[in-house]
């Protein structure tokens, strides 16, 4: 349900003016509930930045969703895979 | 990995079957200046909390709609995980809070100069509401309102 709770919260700053970016677990739930702009992370639950205590591997999660917000040519809602490094797929 | 078969059948049952929340019509707020001049907030849904808040109520039906405001100047080893799910694993969050709340992530990017600056106050909910009628209504309006308070320009929010 996390999943669905983060999309919600950032429906409402968007309507603030506020540019969101949500993490994402599970894809089909980013699908149904449309967030404005979502990077789903193909990580087990529990795990949305990929590792504990490995700051660059949570970093280039990170930057990717940044990404997301720097992109301009999108519309919503954006839905976009984060592809991880090899290193960073098991948790 | 990411997928709902790392949930039991009566978990995978009820995530096939629940009613999604649609948002419609999408709100939609372009970056409106460079990241390295925005101001940053975070929103975690880990159940996190400062020990001396309180932790969050796993008795109410539908899921506590609560949060908790986060100092930035917070040591993310003193947060208190307390969600209420066993659907996923809490290892990982209990070695590093930074994975589901990265606020020490966060300073080094201002560091690095890719983020402006952070927000004084972050926000954390616990995020197993399965009946989000209450949140929004009284609760995730007050928490836009102190990000809008804070000048907060663009927000990461991130589930477990």
């Amino acid at each position: 349900m996390c999943n669905q709770t983060v999309c919600l919260i950032a429906a409402e700053l968007e309507r603030r003016e506020i540019s969101t970016v949500v993490v994402q677990l599970l894809r089909f739930v980013a699908e149904k509930v449309r967030p404005p702009r979502a990077l789903y992370v193909p990580f087990l639950h529990g795990y949305p930045l990929a590792v504990p205590n490995q700051p660059e591997k949570q970093h280039a999660v990170i930057e990717a969703a940044l990404r997301l917000l720097e992109d301009d040519s999108q519309e919503p809602p954006v839905l976009v895979d984060y592809r991880p490094g090899p290193k960073e797929v098991q948790v | 990995m990411g997928d709902i078969s790392e949930f039991p059948f009566s978990i995978q049952l009820f995530l096939k079957t629940y009613r999604w929340r649609r948002i419609d019509p999408i709100p939609w707020t372009p970056l409106a200046k460079p990241l390295a001049e925005c101001r940053l907030g975070i929103v975690s849904t880990a159940g996190l909390s400062m020990p001396e808040q309180g932790t969050f109520d796993h008795k109410i039906k539908g899921g506590d709609p609560s949060f908790r405001e986060v100092p930035s100047s917070v040591d993310a080893s003193e947060l208190v995980e307390n969600h209420r799910s066993d659907s996923w694993d809490h290892g990982g969050v209990e070695q590093d809070r930074n994975l589901a709340f990265p606020i020490d992530r966060a300073r080094e990017l201002v560091e690095r100069g890719r983020l402006g600056s952070l927000a004084d106050r972050h926000l954390t909910f616990m995020g197993s509401v399965t009946a989000p009628g209450r949140m929004i209504r009284d609760h995730v309006g007050q928490a836009a309102d102190i990000f809008v308070q804070e000048g907060v320009d663009v927000a990461l929010l991130v589930p477990v």
